[in-house]
């Protein structure tokens, strides 16, 4: 047994809790944690240039592997600056642990310089946080802020440790805790064997059944649960925003994303169908459009791992509480053994409906915008392009705006884990630092982020991290040189007045920027140089690529709920609706 | 209509605050709160009254329930119970009149005189939150000069109890 400093113990700590790496900015109240950091080589440390971006690449490495991200910031405006990111994964579901230096016990409460209350301020968006009072408590904390994230529903811990915890003279017993037990808390993770009945029986007498999926399936990673499923029933199935990749997205069998900007098949469908299987989503308001006209019809039979997701926004007629995995396993044993005979006849002429809504309008089978020529370049077709020359296959990260519902829409995942994108809190500069975390998990595989001038503005200073420490991240600009959500709402709903949503002449010339940081940079300003250039940029294996695509500035993401309505009731163009 | 939630709580740093924030959070009222720790001193027993429907009082279970730090939570207004409160109160009383009328206010609602002053008397009274309201309207007339009310406390009836 070893006595080791309370800043040793922490990176000793999370090597033991098997973190090989985070993510984070050094200053005064974390100095001597930095030390133990500098004094070992078994936890590497990737310097950011902000702290909101540690989180989001910490998040980014979490969501792309499925591992607990580990991010590390200083006390005051560090913390503070962590927030942001704290709250993308908290509102995604995202495990995380986010460790912050914090002034001396005995300056706490003292308006101390660069003191924050970091458990105060963090608190409604974490899912636990500890503030750490003796170093004898740092190994098992951190034990229980690693169990605590990655388990049940995960999300977000924070760790809050006053710099004297981590006083380099003294030292006490090292002492890794091999088992982490508490009483308050044991998630749960089987649901209610007769729920399930009763929810096998409903799927199998359905006559026009959607199968609607979240994140929870990519979290607890039961695409191959969800898969086998639906193709056991011949159900359609509609992914949310998060659950994109959950189901494959070329298959015959998927509609395409449902809500706000989902597919008219995906929408239309949830509106007629008379049972509807919710796994691992939460009926958020993106989704269910005006909640007293959400599918009038629909028994809904709703599968979560948090109790406080089911029947919060739409009442659950068979609520079955557990992880998507377990649960999905047993639904499939239960078919499985069912006698009851599927209504094949039903089902026919259910998909022959779908099938009609596709060709009708359909995002994949009708034009649904002018297509480029020229110097006319849409930003549906640098999506589709960007599927074509990856094949299909790059880990997609996204900031917030049109572009983030393009990539939604044209890039057809499918694999989970593919897509990565704030979905819950839509963090603008979320991108770039989430495509460093998932490009340091997979340096082998494409990563494209997929931006435009307004979010990558957010976190551009991270192009001089991805130098530091080779992240050869592609990073695809649509840049139309406006907040192109924004102006289409002011498009929409406000007369096409722009406030504020120009930047005049201010915008900076992103090439030169890309190559200022060593990177290489490309203007894209006509449609006939897409392919070549963007086939240039992913021959650049070991490089970053600020690819700057001057694409339409008047171009809307359609489909788009009508505020008020109900699923079905969607603006399919500027001048089209349902 | 009003919910009386009772909730076991490991006795950590920002425990309370973690139920207080979920409340504002949330969006829901809280209208008595009382917290304190039990026999076993690692963990506190809060209880807090709020109002709401039983969807609403659902919701709010489940996601005290949530909190890291909870261990049993319990909406007391589902079953019998007992539901008490304390109230000090401190009054007017400087002639002989209001005194006795005093006095025999607070026998009546089995209270007790607990401080005496020339010029005032200090009064306890225990019970559910309807009898010490009628208390305060019965002597209001009087010069009620401070109120001072625990919250409500509440236990199950019968042989049901809660416990880590």
């Amino acid at each position: 047994m070893e006595h080791l400093s309370g800043g040793d113990i922490l990176i000793r700590a999370l090597k033991d809790v098997g973190v090989t790496h985070l993510w984070g900015y050094p200053g005064g109240a974390a100095l001597h944690i930095y030390d133990a950091i500098y004094r070992q080589e078994d936890v590497v440390h990737l310097l950011v240039r902000h702290e909101q971006a540690a989180v989001h690449a910490a998040d980014g490495f979490s969501r792309a592997t499925g591992e607990v991200g580990t991010a590390l910031v200083t006390s005051g405006p560090g913390a503070t600056n962590a927030i942001t990111g704290i709250a993308t994964a908290y509102m995604d579901s995202i495990p995380l642990v986010v460790i912050s230096g914090q002034v001396p016990s005995s300056k706490i409460g003292q308006d101390a310089f660069q003191e924050t209350d970091m458990v105060g301020v963090s608190r409604p968006i974490v899912k636990h946080s500890f503030l750490v009072t003796k170093a004898e408590d740092i190994a098992s904390t951190i034990a229980k802020a690693y169990y605590i994230a990655s388990t049940g529903r995960p999300g977000p811990v924070v760790v809050d440790i006053p710099k004297d915890v981590t006083e380099p003279n003294h030292k006490v017993l090292y002492e890794f805790p091999s088992d982490v037990k508490m009483r308050s808390y044991q998630p749960s993770d089987k649901g209610h064997r007769g729920q399930i009945k009763r929810a096998v029986k409903t799927l199998l007498e359905a006559k026009r059944p959607v199968i609607y999926t979240g994140g929870g399936i990519v979290i607890d990673n039961a695409s191959k649960q969800l898969t086998a499923i639906a193709r056991r029933l011949n159900f359609p199935v509609t992914n949310t925003l998060m659950g994109l990749g959950g189901f494959p997205g070329t298959d015959k069998q998927f509609l395409g994303m449902l809500g706000m900007h989902g597919t008219f098949e995906a929408n239309t469908a949830m509106h007629h169908a008379d049972v509807i299987f919710a796994v691992g989503a939460r009926f958020d308001d993106r989704v269910t459009n005006e909640i007293e006209k959400f599918c009038p019809m629909a028994t809904i039979i709703h599968v979560d791992i948090d109790p406080t997701s089911v029947s919060k926004n739409v009442v659950a007629d068979i609520p079955i509480v557990g992880t998507c995995n377990s649960v999905l396993r047993e639904v499939m044993l239960l078919i499985e053994q069912s006698s009851i005979e599927q209504d094949h006849d039903a089902l026919k002429n259910w998909w022959e409906q779908i099938d009609e809504w596709r060709q009708a309008n359909g995002l994949y089978t009708a034009s649904r915008y002018e297509e480029s020529s020229g110097d006319i370049i849409k930003p549906q077709d640098v999506i589709k392009m960007l599927y074509k020359v990856t094949n299909g296959k790059a880990i997609v990260t996204s900031d917030v705006g049109q572009h983030q519902m393009f990539a939604a829409q044209y890039y057809l995942f499918d694999h989970p884990r593919q897509w990565i994108n704030s979905g819950g809190l839509g963090t603008m500069g979320f991108g770039l630092p989430s495509a460093m975390g998932a490009k340091f998990a997979f340096p082998d595989t494409d990563v494209a982020c997929v931006t435009g001038e307004g979010s990558i503005q957010m976190c551009i200073q991270e192009l001089s991290a991805c130098s530091q420490h080779n992240l050869p991240v592609k990073i695809i600009n649509l840049n139309n040189a406006a907040l192109g959500m924004v102006r289409q709402w002011q498009d929409m709903q406000y007369n096409s007045r722009y406030s504020q949503s120009v930047y005049e002449e201010s915008l900076p010339d992103f090439v030169a920027l890309a190559e200022s940081y060593g990177h290489v940079g490309m203007k894209v300003t006509n449609f006939d140089e897409l392919e070549d250039k963007m086939r240039e940029c992913f021959a650049m294996k070991d490089r970053v690529v600020f690819m700057d695509i001057c694409v339409d500035r008047s171009e809307h993401v359609y489909p788009m709920h009508m505020p008020g309505g109900s699923m079905r009731d969607l603006w399919l163009s500027k001048t089209e609706r349902t | 209509m009003k919910r009386i939630i009772s909730i076991l709580l490991e006795n950590e740093f920002g425990a309370l605050s973690r139920v207080v924030g979920l409340f504002s959070q949330r969006g829901y009222n809280i209208d008595t709160l009382t917290v304190a720790p039990t026999d076993d001193e690692t963990l506190s027993r809060l209880t807090l009254t709020t109002q709401g429907d039983s969807q609403m009082a659902e919701q709010i279970v489940k996601q005290l329930y949530k909190l890291i730090d909870t261990i049993k939570v319990v909406d007391l207004t589902e079953g019998p119970h007992i539901e008490r409160e304390l109230m000090l109160l401190k009054i007017k009383a400087q002639d002989n009149d209001s005194r006795t009328e005093l006095k025999s206010c607070v026998e009546i609602f089995r209270g007790h005189i607990i401080d005496v002053t020339p010029a005032s008397y200090t009064v306890q009274i225990a019970g559910d939150s309807e009898k010490l309201d009628a208390f305060i309207e019965a002597v209001s007339h009087m010069g009620i000069m401070e109120v001072v009310r625990s919250g409500v406390s509440g236990i199950s009836r019968g042989e049901k109890f809660i416990r880590a």
